[in-house]
C-alpha cells in the first residue's frame, strides 16, 4: 500500500524533473533566436526610414543613404539562383526518389551529400574559377550560379526524402488507374508531397539569401543601383559584411539595419511564397 | 497451425479442374494455366478459372494462399512488383492480355481496381479524385469539360456517393469517411468505364454499416460490370457473389456456384476450410 504510494510519488517527481529539464533545453534553444532577433530589433529599427529603402549609400563617412541597391540586388541574385536551382534540385530529387535505386542513383546521391557539406566558400572560388575569370569580369549571373550550386544538393535530398513520404498505395491506385508512370509519379505522388518540397525550397532559399563567402568571389558587391545581370551587383549580405567591418559609425548603424532587412525579406518571401502554392483543398494542421 | 492431412495435395489439382462447369454465364476473363511468381517463388501455381461475365466472383481462402496475388494478374499489377512475372494465359475476352500487343496502361483503364485501404488522392478533391482516371483530352473545351462533368456524376451515383458529396465536389477527398472514401475509389474505378472491377478486401478496414452499403452496391453494379472480389470474410463471399473460386497454398483447389460450393463442396479441403477447421 504504502509501496504504491511511495512508487508513484517518485513517478511524478521524475516525470517533473524530466518536464523541466525538456523546458529548460527548449528554452536554450529559442533563446538564442530571440536574442538575435531581439538585438537586430534593437540596434537596427531605429535605423530604419523611407530613405533607408529608397536610397543608395552616401559617399563613405557622410551620415545617410541607403541600400536600395542591396535589396534589388538580393532579390535578384537570390531570383537567380532560385530559377536555376529550384528546377534542378527538384527535378534531381524526383529522379532520385523515383528512379534513383541504381548505381547512378548512389553517385548522385553521394555527391549530393558531398556538396551539401562543402564550405560555401569553396563554391564561391569554383564558380569564379569557371565562370567570372572566362567572362572577364564578376557579375550577379555568377552570384546565383554559386547561389544554386548551394541549393541544388538541399533541395534534391528534401526532395527526395518528401516524396519517398509518400505511401506506395498511392502509386499503387494511379496505376491501377491506367495511369503512366509518369503521370502516376507527377499528378499523384510528386502532388501530394508538393507541401514538402516546397518548404524544403523555401528552407533552402532562406539559406543562400543569407550567404556572402561565396558571392565575394562572384557577385563581389557594387556601391551603385544596377539590374544588369552581367555586371557586379551588391547584397544584403555583402553590404553588411562590408559595413560591418568598416571604421565608421554610421556603416555600422546601417549594418545592423541591413541584417534587419534581411531577416524581414527572407520572412516576406517565405510567406509569400507559402501562401501563393496553398493547396485548396489542404486542411488545415 | 494445423491443417488437416488431406489439406495438402501431394500433386497439384489437375489443370483441367474445369471450373467452367456450373458457372453460369459466358465466361469474362479465363486464366489457362495461370502461375504467378516473385522471384523464383511461386505464389500462384497453374491457376484455370473462368470468370463469369456480369456477375461476382469471389476469390477465398486463408492468408498467404495467393488470392491477392492472382486477383492482381488480372490487370497486370502483379507484375509491378519487386521481382513479379508470370506464365500461362489470362484471356480477357478471347485476347491474352500478356500478348506483345497489349499496353498495360491501356489494359487497366479496362480493368479497374480497387484496394483493401481506401486510397483517395489527399491533394486533390472529390471530383478531381474521380477524374483522375479520365484521359485527358481536349482539356480546354467545354464540350470536353462537359463530358467529364458527365462521367463524374454518372460514375458517383453508379458508387452511390452522388448525394452525399455533390454539394462539396471541390473540398478534400480526405474530409469523407472511410466508407465514402472507399466509394470514392469505386467510382474513380469506374469513372473510365471498365469492363471488369477488381476488389481486394474492399471492406476489410469498414465498419459493418459502411460494409453493407458496398455489398449492395456490388450487388447493383454486377449488371453493367465483371466483379472479381477477394474476401476473407466468408458471409460475404456467400452474399455477394454468383461464384466463389477456393484458393489453398497458391492453388485453385475449387470453384463453383457459389451455393453449390458452400452447401456440396467436392473437395475435402474446401469442406474443411468452410467448416473452420483451418485458415
Amino acid at each position: 500500500m504504502s509501496g504504491g504510494r511511495l512508487r508513484r510519488l517518485r513517478r511524478r517527481l521524475v516525470s517533473g524533473a524530466m518536464t523541466g529539464v525538456v523546458a529548460l533545453c527548449a528554452l536554450v534553444a529559442v533563446a538564442a533566436l530571440l536574442g538575435i532577433l531581439g538585438d537586430l530589433a534593437a540596434k537596427g529599427a531605429s535605423s530604419l526610414d523611407w530613405n533607408f529603402f529608397v536610397k543608395t549609400p552616401a559617399p563613405a563617412g557622410q551620415p545617410g543613404g541607403g541600400v536600395a541597391h542591396a535589396i534589388a540586388g538580393t532579390l535578384i541574385v537570390v531570383g537567380l539562383a532560385a530559377a536555376l536551382g529550384v528546377p534542378a534540385g527538384v527535378a534531381s530529387g524526383l529522379y532520385l526518389a523515383e528512379y534513383g535505386g541504381g548505381r547512378l542513383g548512389w553517385l548522385v546521391r553521394f555527391v549530393a551529400d558531398v556538396l551539401n557539406g562543402t564550405p560555401s566558400i569553396v563554391v564561391g572560388i569554383f564558380v569564379w574559377t569557371w565562370l567570372v575569370r572566362p567572362m572577364g569580369h564578376f557579375s550577379a549571373l555568377a552570384g546565383g550560379a554559386a547561389l544554386a550550386v548551394l541549393m541544388i544538393p538541399m533541395i534534391a535530398r528534401t526532395t527526395e526524402e518528401m516524396v519517398r513520404l509518400v505511401p506506395h498505395s498511392l502509386r499503387e491506385a494511379a496505376l491501377a488507374l491506367g495511369m503512366t508512370r509518369r503521370c502516376a509519379s507527377l499528378r499523384v505522388v510528386a502532388r501530394t508531397a508538393l507541401p514538402g518540397i516546397v518548404t524544403g525550397c523555401l528552407v533552402a532559399v532562406a539559406r543562400i539569401a543569407g550567404e556572402t563567402a561565396p558571392l565575394l568571389f562572384t557577385a563581389l558587391g557594387n556601391l551603385n543601383f544596377t539590374t544588369d545581370v552581367t555586371q557586379p551587383m551588391e547584397t544584403l549580405s555583402l553590404q553588411i559584411f562590408q559595413y560591418a567591418t568598416g571604421p565608421f559609425e554610421e556603416w555600422h548603424r546601417l549594418a545592423w539595419a541591413a541584417a534587419l532587412t534581411l531577416l524581414g525579406l527572407v520572412l516576406v518571401l517565405s510567406l509569400a511564397a507559402r501562401w501563393a502554392l496553398r493547396s485548396p483543398h489542404a486542411r488545415p494542421r | 497451425m494445423p491443417v488437416p492431412a488431406d489439406a495438402r495435395p501431394a500433386a497439384p489439382p489437375a489443370p483441367s479442374a474445369s471450373p467452367a462447369a456450373g458457372v453460369p454465364g459466358r465466361p469474362c476473363i479465363e486464366t489457362v494455366r495461370l502461375t504467378a511468381l516473385y522471384g523464383r517463388h511461386a505464389a500462384v501455381r497453374d491457376v484455370s478459372l473462368a470468370v463469369p461475365a456480369r456477375a461476382v466472383t469471389a476469390l477465398i481462402g486463408p492468408s498467404g494462399c495467393g488470392k491477392t496475388t492472382f486477383l492482381r494478374c488480372l490487370n497486370r499489377m502483379h507484375e509491378l512488383a519487386e521481382g513479379g512475372w508470370v506464365t500461362g494465359r489470362v484471356l480477357l475476352d478471347g485476347e491474352d492480355i500478356y500478348g506483345p500487343a497489349v499496353d498495360p496502361v491501356a489494359l487497366r483503364r479496362r480493368v479497374g481496381m480497387v484496394f483493401q485501404r481506401p486510397t483517395p488522392f489527399p491533394a486533390m478533391s472529390v471530383y478531381d479524385n474521380v477524374a483522375a482516371g479520365l484521359r485527358r483530352d481536349g482539356r480546354g473545351g467545354r464540350a470536353a469539360r462537359a463530358a467529364r462533368d458527365a462521367a463524374v456524376e454518372r460514375a458517383l451515383r453508379q458508387a452511390a456517393l452522388w448525394d452525399e458529396v455533390k454539394d462539396r465536389l471541390d473540398k478534400s477527398a480526405l474530409d469523407l469517411s472511410g466508407g465514402q472514401q472507399q466509394r470514392l475509389c469505386i467510382a474513380r474505378a469506374l469513372a473510365p468505364e471498365p469492363d471488369v472491377l477488381l476488389l481486394d478486401e474492399p471492406t476489410a478496414s469498414l465498419d459493418p454499416t459502411a460494409t453493407q452499403r458496398i455489398e449492395e452496391l456490388l450487388v447493383e453494379l454486377k449488371a453493367r460490370y465483371t466483379i472479381v472480389i477477394v474476401t476473407h470474410n466468408l458471409q460475404q463471399a456467400a452474399r455477394v457473389s454468383d461464384v466463389t473460386a477456393f484458393f489453398y497454398l497458391g492453388e485453385l483447389v475449387e470453384a463453383d456456384r457459389t451455393e453449390r460450393l458452400f452447401t456440396a463442396p467436392a473437395k475435402a479441403q474446401t469442406e474443411a476450410y468452410l467448416t473452420g477447421r483451418f485458415g
